[in-house]
């Protein structure tokens, strides 16, 4: 068609190109000509029952230090919503909203009340709309919300360290018994990188979702977090090929990154944690999240038997599967909202999932060249002790 | 390891520390401040520099509603109602005695319950609580009921009336658009209260239809406390030394979850923080307080720095309760507090239910004693 169009003998080409431009402005306005109807017309007003609009109030952030209890509230209701009082424990409290006024649908506001909040207690806020609607937000354990400070930044970059580098980098020390092992046993390590992935997969997906559903229901939670994630995989896996499927070192830094991911969204659970005040952050918890973690550094360094890598690659790796849980930490402490963590771990989960099928595909080529099936009892095994070992970990680390 | 865990946990029990300390002192700003309202004007309660721009009011620091309630829009003033009788027109019937005839008219009403809070009521006359309807122990009565809402009402009296005028579904029920007239004599004397009747009842209640029915007593029938009963009748010079208010306590639950969002006297929450009630130091105080409030099971008022009489449903002429400051009544249970700030100092004296719930939700308020100090 292209070629056709281009050949000087055919003199209805432009024409027709201009005719096929202005068919695409057709129903641009007929759609714009039935809105203005619409907007115009009164036919709608039938359906008016003279209920009171719809109202939803999502809170997003909530933030308590020495000036009292500051919280971030999104509007998502069908007309501008009016907060008219705030009420904390059961009493009307002085407050502050900036910016003031009435919320228009997916606006949002922060409301700073200067409420005597008491260490390690809880407290209720409900908003009163002008309709006399409440919205209520729970503080389950009163503590001051962490600072972005350095005498706070400090230890928990030395934590995010401990859950994320510290535990990959264990995991690499197996890289020179690894090189030692025959066909078999390589086929059983990488197995059980993909069964630690599989995991890892289920576990972000689900920790997304969840992030998802407490977001303002017009930002459709767990619709975005399908869409993001399966985007980041596809992404990932053309931007992967581009070169044929990734093997060695190629391989094994997809799989930190994916792995880097979910240590990042592991970091904003453990930072946000620590910010309510519902986990005490004992030796016990830090140690099996240490545990938890020390497969995904064999997974990493499992595709690079047959290269040698140097220490900087390896450093660069470990970095960059184990060291997000430092910023997750960070941002977890300080309170966010929840759409973001759902974005971050639905690209995770897509990066992981990207990575399943990279080494699972890495694995059958492997198993195809020496004329085997990709299935075998030590492919197997690896699987089942890879998603297993992971799941028996986690319960060191699920409050 | 252990060690840096050990050095965060530290930490963060010395930012904690932190901030028990510095919330310890709000509340501890909080309190002085309530304590030392009556000599001072109201401190700052310490937090107040980062930027908290509503104003201060005595007595509560930032445990208050926001803003102001239009009064003109509502077509009431809470403060207007605690002296606004409603006392109708009186003719003579044939054999001589007194007739008085009320109108009242139910109307559904959006009213603003507490600063910007819409609330869509029924009414007595458009406002809530309705009328308080002022009477004389022994007239006849004569109340004009029309219905203009949207729902059957009723105008059920506690008094004493036949099963005829007892407005109950069957018995005075008025269909929307309709009309009945209640008859009986005011009896007994007191400081009673009247309601809609109609079921759900709790809803009509919440609702907002209700209002006080104060009968005062003839001075003639009760020699024995001849000179009670005339400082008791509105109009003698007697009753004219006492400052009277009626206080209504109520209310409302605007998400209609069948719990109250708000409370207190007249509607308004916390209007009486925010425009105290100037008393008169040198003149006794009578209230006639009714508790209609729906959901809780009881209302209270408690006075603070003072002690008064109690007259329970206000049917007797010596008290039924002597040097109370704090007296509970259940739903439709009502009466009369007497008491003077003769030998007070002036300034602002708290009052509020001692259900420190519905306090903070909005049933408190001050007096503002003024006067020359003795």
């Amino acid at each position: 068609m292209s070629k056709t169009a281009q050949t000087p003998s055919d003199p209805a080409a432009p024409v027709g190109g201009f005719v096929r431009l202005l068919w695409f402005f057709v129903p641009l306005l007929a759609l714009i000509g039935a809105m203005v109807w619409l907007v115009g017309s009164t036919w709608l007003k039938a359906f008016d029952t003279g209920a009171p609009p719809v109202e939803k109030i999502t809170f997003e952030r909530t933030i308590l230090d020495g000036n009292g209890i500051h919280v971030v509230v999104r509007a998502g209701g069908s007309e501008p919503i009016t907060i008219a009082q705030v009420q904390v424990d059961e009493a009307y409290w002085t407050f502050r909203q900036d910016p003031p006024g009435p919320l228009d649908r997916l606006s949002s506001a922060w409301i700073h009340i200067p409420y005597p909040w008491v260490l390690g207690e809880k407290h209720e806020i409900k908003v009163v709309t002008k309709t006399g609607t409440t919205f209520k937000k729970e503080i389950e354990v009163a503590v001051a919300t962490p600072q972005a400070q350095l005498t706070v930044l400090q230890p928990q970059a030395l934590l995010g360290a401990f859950v994320g580098i510290v535990p990959v980098v264990i995991g690499m020390l197996f890289y020179p018994a690894l090189r030692g092992f025959g066909r078999q046993r390589l086929n059983f390590v990488l197995a059980l990188t993909v069964g630690l992935l599989v995991f890892l997969f289920i576990d972000s997906l689900k920790e997304a979702l969840e992030f998802g559903l407490k977001t303002a229901s017009a930002f459709q939670g767990i619709a975005l977090v399908i869409v993001v994630a399966a985007i980041a995989f596809l992404v990932l896996l053309v931007v992967g090929r581009r070169h044929g499927t990734p093997t060695g070192l190629a391989l094994a830094t997809y799989i930190a990154l994916g792995i880097g991911l979910h240590n990042f969204g592991e970091g904003l659970a453990i930072g946000a944690a620590f910010a309510a005040g519902v986990a005490g952050l004992g030796v016990f918890l830090v140690l099996g999240f240490t545990l938890h973690n020390v497969t995904e550094g064999i997974g990493v360094v499992a595709p690079l038997v047959d290269d040698r890598p140097s220490l900087p690659v390896f450093a660069g790796l470990a970095l960059l599967a184990g060291a997000p849980a430092i910023p997750g930490i960070w941002l977890g402490s300080v309170s966010y909202a929840p759409q973001w963590a759902a974005l971050a771990l639905a690209i995770g989960a897509g990066a992981i999932l990207q990575v399943i099928i990279e080494v699972g595909d890495y694995l059958r080529r492997n198993a195809a060249r020496h004329g085997e099936s990709w299935i075998s009892p030590s492919t197997l095994a690896g699987l089942i002790v890879g998603v297993g070992v992971m799941y028996v970990t986690a319960m060191l680390v699920k409050v | 390891m252990h060690i840096w865990i050990r050095r965060q946990l530290s930490r963060r029990g010395l930012l904690s520390g932190g901030v028990v300390a510095a919330g310890g002192a709000m509340l501890a700003a909080l309190a002085g401040e309530r304590h030392a309202t009556a000599q001072t004007p109201p401190a700052h309660t310490g937090h107040a520099g980062h930027g908290v721009t509503a104003p201060q009011h005595h007595g509560h620091g930032h445990m208050l509603t926001v803003g102001e309630v239009d009064n003109t829009r509502n077509g009431f003033d809470p403060t207007a109602m605690l002296t606004d009788w409603e006392r109708g027109t009186v003719s003579r019937l044939p054999d001589g005695s007194t007739l008085r005839t009320f109108e009242v008219i139910a109307e559904d009403k959006e009213i603003e319950i507490a600063p910007g809070i819409f609330f869509p009521a029924w009414t007595y006359n458009g406002r809530v609580p309705g009328p308080t309807l002022r009477a004389t122990e022994g007239e006849r009565l004569r109340i004009v009921f029309k219905n203009n809402s949207s729902h059957m009402h009723t105008m059920h009296f506690h008094g004493i009336h036949s099963a005829r005028m007892d407005g109950i579904p069957g018995a005075g029920e008025v269909s929307p658009g309709g009309e009945f007239v209640y008859e009986f004599d005011a009896q007994p004397f007191g400081c009673h209260l009247y309601h809609c009747h109609s079921t759900p009842l709790k809803r009509h209640i919440h609702k907002g239809m209700y209002g006080a029915f104060i009968i005062d007593p003839d001075p003639a029938r009760h020699p024995e406390h001849a000179a009670v009963a005339r400082s008791r009748l509105l109009g003698t010079p007697e009753n004219k030394e006492w400052q009277e208010l009626v206080m209504v306590m109520n209310g409302f639950d605007t998400n209609f979850d069948n719990e109250n969002e708000t409370y207190a006297v007249n509607t308004i929450a916390h209007h009486f923080a925010k425009h105290p009630i100037r008393i008169d130091r040198a003149r006794p105080v009578r209230i006639y307080l009714v508790n209609i409030l729906e959901f809780d099971l009881i209302n209270s008022f408690h006075l603070h720095a003072n002690f008064f009489d109690y007259y329970d449903h206000g049917t007797t002429l010596t008290p039924t309760l002597r040097t109370v400051d704090t007296v509970m009544q259940c739903q439709a249970q009502r009466g009369i507090l007497e008491f003077t700030y003769q030998n007070h100092e002036t300034g602002l004296y708290m009052f509020h239910a001692h259900q420190s719930e519905f306090a903070e939700l909005g049933w408190m308020g001050m007096f503002d004693v003024v006067g020359a100090t003795a």
